[in-house]
């Protein structure tokens, strides 16, 4: 979770210098929730995100020089400069990606647990997406079809409370999300995000279902993100005090303090921060200095190159 | 060789492609228990059962992408739109991620898939109904586009289209699915390769270039020009994207003249991009500018008579020949 928080810290700080371009969505706030699902998954796993998708690769393995190199817009990272901070790849550890079109990803997520179902394999399936994903036709017919044909995908609904910058009271008649689970004929769950170890074991009880045969889950997360939807956004929307009160739930607080309880020293987990910062700054160092992307990648990845049958 | 439908061409391709490769299956409305909207999958169910034909919910833009997910983890699935006029709600899984997930991973994702079905008007079936989507998805960069017109090729073309590890655009047409043509005999596989033109009918007077339903006016239009002394010679491009300019330039290069017959609206598409492309290649060979013969500007209205004049008439192919050849 260190490692998430310190990671997009440095990309603001970076983004903020001009180091890095286009859209930076980050997963402050929300690290429990990535990190979790690592810990549920195994590796034969496949795992969608949507555009807030860096603290799910790192979560997943993927070394921050190569996201944070990607970021950059670098050769070395994970997707060689073509995906920038919302299409993080890294498929062998599973990671099917960043996607930038709101509930666009969740059919795909539907078609690699189609895929695991049709060549009877035991690899589960989970997808991300936010609560602004609920109301488009996408979720609709992802949901619809993994649900008539049992798919063994994990939906997991990261609900920080605003799509971009409206809340879902303003979007949604209902509060409880997860009842849709029902209409779509499979089981749904709702609880809160900051314990890393309660979202686990939520999360196991999913994968398992899946992997057992049981089918689709929907779950809801209540969650929060501490930043703006975007670097562009100064989260006007939302008071003070509701952003200090949710920080009272900070899931590295939450950690901090439960392993303090079970008598882990404080200066133990001072020195995990020390080696996080460590590992960040080598990454920011890395990506600085990485070769630029590369035009003849460009011109021959456009198609895959066809091998002759 | 023997004598085939255009459906018959198309079910032998998926059939044969299906016992060759287990990851290979269809999936679509109606395409197994109901036995295909336009009876092309006929019989498939039957041979290869429910995991392999699988009959989805109206749904395009969910079955679409499940077919891209699939792909991109190592299945070859072939998803039927019942027409293409039904893509459209399924366009951002088209473009969005089938034609995107290969750069946007560095190579590292593949999305080998087929996306078939019939295209372009059929008869008095309106406006919502009659698209010709070449133009949409040729603009496309990340997608193959293939529009075969004759049994032979629709065979030969899907074939390849299923073993290319790209996504293919395959373009058919309700119109041609009963038209019957040389197909080679049972056991002689054919895989027509995709990205080439092929000479239809040679001539020395005038090249024409044309695909899918306009292909049958064209060459019943070149036996009256040639009646009144003018040789026509047609080319069928076969595949839209990549274009395979080489052979009409060539063409244009020996008769100096071209026009350019195609069912798709006027405004930009691979009507206009081939003449683009010809313009700039064989410039300093033609002697007149070249012709289109396109669909009317139109949305397709429903009545016959006025159907009738929106699609390319043999009427206009001729006009549009005899004015590039300055004859009257």
């Amino acid at each position: 979770m260190m490692t998430i928080r310190r990671f997009e810290e440095e990309a603001a700080r970076n983004y903020a210098k001009g180091k890095i371009g286009g859209f930076l969505h980050l997963y402050i706030g929300q690290e429990a929730i990535a990190v979790a699902a690592a810990e549920v998954l195994e590796e034969r796993d496949y795992v969608l995100q949507t555009y807030r998708d860096h603290g799910t690769a790192l979560a997943l393995g993927m070394p921050p020089e190569a996201a944070m190199a990607e970021l950059f817009g670098k050769d070395s990272g994970c997707s060689r400069g073509f995906g920038g901070s919302m299409h993080f790849f890294d498929v062998d550890r599973g990671f099917y990606g960043g996607w930038a079109i709101v509930g666009g990803h969740m059919a795909l997520a539907a078609g690699t647990a189609f895929k695991s179902k049709y060549q009877g394999e035991d690899r589960v399936t989970m997808c991300f997406f936010g609560e602004g994903s609920i109301n488009i036709g996408g979720f609709h017919e992802a949901m619809s079809l993994a649900g008539l044909w049992k798919l063994p995908v994990v939906f997991v609904c990261e609900n920080n409370q605003y799509a971009m910058g409206t809340p879902l009271e303003r979007t949604s008649p209902i509060k409880d999300l997860s009842i849709k689970a029902k209409g779509y004929g499979m089981v749904g769950d709702r609880f809160e995000g900051h314990d890393v170890d309660v979202v686990q074991s939520h999360m196991r009880e999913a994968v398992d279902r899946a992997r057992s045969g049981g089918g689709p889950t929907f779950i809801e997360i209540q969650t929060y993100r501490f930043r703006g939807h975007s670097m562009s956004d100064p989260a006007k929307y939302r008071s003070r005090t509701e952003l200090e009160q949710r920080k009272q739930q900070d899931p590295i607080a939450v950690v901090r303090e439960r392993l303090a309880g079970l008598g882990v020293a404080e200066n133990a987990l001072d020195d995990i921060d020390l080696e996080v910062d460590e590992q960040i700054e080598a990454a920011v160092r890395f990506a600085d200095e990485a070769e630029p992307a590369r035009e003849d990648v460009m011109m021959s990845t456009v198609l895959a190159p066809e091998v002759e049958a | 060789m023997r004598e085939l439908r255009y459906r018959e061409a198309l079910r032998e391709a998926m059939f044969e492609e299906m016992k060759r490769d287990e990851t290979v299956f269809l999936m679509g409305e109606e395409v197994g228990h109901y036995q295909g909207a336009y009876k092309v999958s006929e019989g498939l169910l039957d041979e290869f059962g429910e995991r392999r034909v699988i009959d989805t919910p109206i749904a395009e833009a969910g079955f679409a992408g499940v077919g891209i997910g699939a792909a991109m983890v190592g299945l070859r699935p072939i998803i039927e739109f019942m027409t293409w006029n039904f893509s459209f709600v399924a366009f951002d899984q088209i473009i969005s991620n089938a034609a995107k997930v290969h750069q946007m991973s560095a190579g590292a994702v593949k999305v080998p898939i087929v996306f078939r079905g019939p295209n372009g008007a059929a008869k008095q079936v309106a406006s919502q109904h009659s698209h010709s989507v070449a133009p949409f998805y040729t603009h496309i960069p990340g997608l193959l586009v293939i529009q075969p017109s004759t049994p032979r090729d629709a065979k030969g073309l899907l074939k390849s289209a299923i073993r290319s590890d790209n996504p293919v655009v395959f373009l058919e047409g309700e119109t041609l699915y009963g038209v019957k043509g040389e197909v080679p005999d049972e056991g002689e596989e054919e895989l027509v390769p995709i990205g080439k033109s092929r000479v239809a009918r040679p001539g020395a007077d005038c090249t024409i270039v044309t695909w899918g339903r306009p292909y049958y006016t064209v060459l019943a239009a070149t036996e009256k020009l040639a009646s009144e002394g003018i040789d026509c010679e047609v080319i069928d491009p076969r595949t839209l994207r990549p274009l395979d300019v080489e052979p009409m330039v060539a063409s244009v290069k020996k008769t100096n003249r071209c026009v350019v017959v195609h069912e798709h609206w006027p405004y930009g598409g691979p009507g206009a991009e081939i003449v683009d492309r010809i313009q700039r290649e064989a410039f300093d060979y033609l002697d007149a500018p070249l012709e289109r013969v396109a669909g009317l500007d139109v949305p397709m209205p429903y009545a016959l008579n006025l159907e009738d004049k929106v699609l390319p008439t043999e009427e206009r192919v001729i006009d549009a020949v005899k004015r590039v050849s300055y004859a009257s």
